[in-house]
């Protein structure tokens, strides 16, 4: 499934549903976060157009000579949750990270008809083969937690939240209290 | 009788197993993983089938088996009839850490400080536990911890009436609260006594164990069978998207306590869990 069907909205997700997903997407974590935001706060740019981009929650191994990418696995989402809500509200329209969001980045999601993805964390070697560039963007400095374009084939992810807002993991939580 | 051993010796050693231990999942880490996939269906199974398959493809092409190379954790017994020619024991580690994670292409993950968080660019300090024991060799275990499930661990300092059921019900709070975000399927270490600032240790300690070892003493053998099996029900499952296998194992360490204390920390380790021994 390519980035490009998802954001024009001519494929509709449904959280639960396993994909394997195809297009650019923006490297981001921690610092990086914390960089964009407050550059959006002061200037307003940012070093990558947000607006419809997707973000993958992860730091890569460096690559070795001759490779493309390390190992390069998502990390934990939920420490972005702080800054989620205003980078949805700049236009970024996919999530790509690991495990349970918050209530507020859920309503974000929903209120910007927005997606989050979720890939196996701790599976880098196997998910390094699904990425076919990586292009240094910006923060250099900062190592493992700059930001890298990379151009994905078929990575396999399962959506756990839709644009509707329907929570994955919400559910899975929802049986257990019902038992 | 005593032995003269290098410095370069110890570093050289510590090149090498920093960047074995990064792409080689232990045998016990990966026969439980294949052994509780049988019992997993849809969503669940495929993560599993996924979590083999990547060591499969990091062992033989030595890529890192998470882009998480950790903080490099190392638990030296050190032989007293030890005399190490060169430099000390810490810096004849950490020089074998900066060496391996800048040669062999492994994540650098430190910051110097907490708050200014620039990163040391090789890895480095490592935490290096030392243990003094009889004899004249050097035992060196490496535990590369991930941050995100050593972002679910917790630790508290109970009254002694809690008593096991407090401690119980601790160890389920921090593993329902945190665990889905912490990479399971998890293996769970639990410090017990001691004092505030042992029962971490112990707790991180007992990660080393094989899986499908047996507590030496039969009380704590039970406990862990017990914590398991409790952790299992919560219906975490492989990377919180539910399912019969939340932990592959549950260890425990004790230690004797003070009077009025009943210290209890709980240490999370991720399903991909490098760890790997060498002895000098």
């Amino acid at each position: 499934m390519n980035i490009q069907e998802i954001i024009s909205d001519t494929v509709k997700l449904k959280a639960g549903q396993r994909i394997l997903l195809s297009g650019t997407i923006y490297t981001a974590r921690d610092a990086a976060h914390e960089r964009i935001v407050k550059m959006l706060d002061e200037c307003g740019k940012v070093p990558f157009e947000l607006k419809n981009s997707a973000i993958y929650y992860c730091g890569p191994t460096p690559a070795k000579p001759g490779e493309i990418i390390g190992a390069c696995g998502p990390t934990t989402s939920a420490r972005m949750d702080v800054f989620t809500p205003k980078m949805l509200d700049e236009g970024v329209k996919i999530l790509i990270g690991k495990g349970v969001r918050s209530k507020n980045v859920c309503d974000s999601i929903k209120k910007n008809k927005a997606v989050y993805m979720a890939a196996t964390g701790g599976v880098a070697a196997l998910l390094s083969k699904t990425v076919k560039s990586c292009e240094l963007i910006a923060f250099g400095d900062l190592g493992p937690e700059a930001i890298y374009k990379l151009e994905i084939e078929n990575m396999p992810l399962i959506v756990a939240i839709d644009s509707e807002g329907n929570d994955i993991f919400k559910k899975i939580e929802d049986e257990k209290v019902r038992g | 009788m005593k032995r003269i051993i290098k410095s370069e010796i110890i570093s050289n050693a510590v090149e090498k197993l920093c960047a074995d231990a990064n792409y080689v999942l232990p045998s016990d880490v990966l026969k439980s993983l294949k052994e509780n996939s049988e019992k997993e269906t849809g969503s669940s199974k495929e993560i599993f089938d996924e979590i083999v398959k990547n060591a499969e493809i990091a062992e033989t092409e030595k890529i890192p088996l998470c882009q998480d190379t950790g903080t490099a954790n190392f638990f030296v017994k050190f032989g007293k009839d030890v005399v190490i020619d060169g430099s000390n024991i810490y810096d004849a580690v950490n020089k074998g850490v900066s060496e391996s994670y800048k040669n062999n292409y492994l994540r650098k993950s430190i910051v110097s400080d907490p708050i200014e968080r620039k990163n040391t660019d090789d890895n480095t300090p490592a935490n290096i536990y030392i243990d003094v024991v009889d004899g004249n060799n050097i035992e060196i275990t490496f535990l590369p911890k991930g941050g995100g499930s050593e972002n679910a661990s917790s630790l508290k300092m109970l009254e002694p009436s809690a008593g096991w059921s407090g401690i119980k019900s601790f160890v389920l709070d921090a593993v329902k609260e945190k665990g889905a975000n912490a990479c399971p399927p998890l293996i769970i270490g639990v410090g017990i006594g001691g004092d505030f600032a042992s029962v971490g240790y112990m707790a991180k300690e007992a990660l080393l164990r094989e899986i499908g070892s047996q507590n030496s003493n039969p009380y704590y053998s039970d406990k862990e069978k017990e914590l398991l099996a409790e952790i299992n029900k919560l219906n975490i499952g492989a990377m919180g998207l539910g399912g019969s296998t939340t932990a592959l194992a549950v260890f425990i360490n004790v230690k004797p306590c003070h009077i009025a204390s009943l210290p209890v920390a709980v240490n999370i380790q991720c399903h991909s869990c490098r760890r790997k021994t060498i002895k000098i």
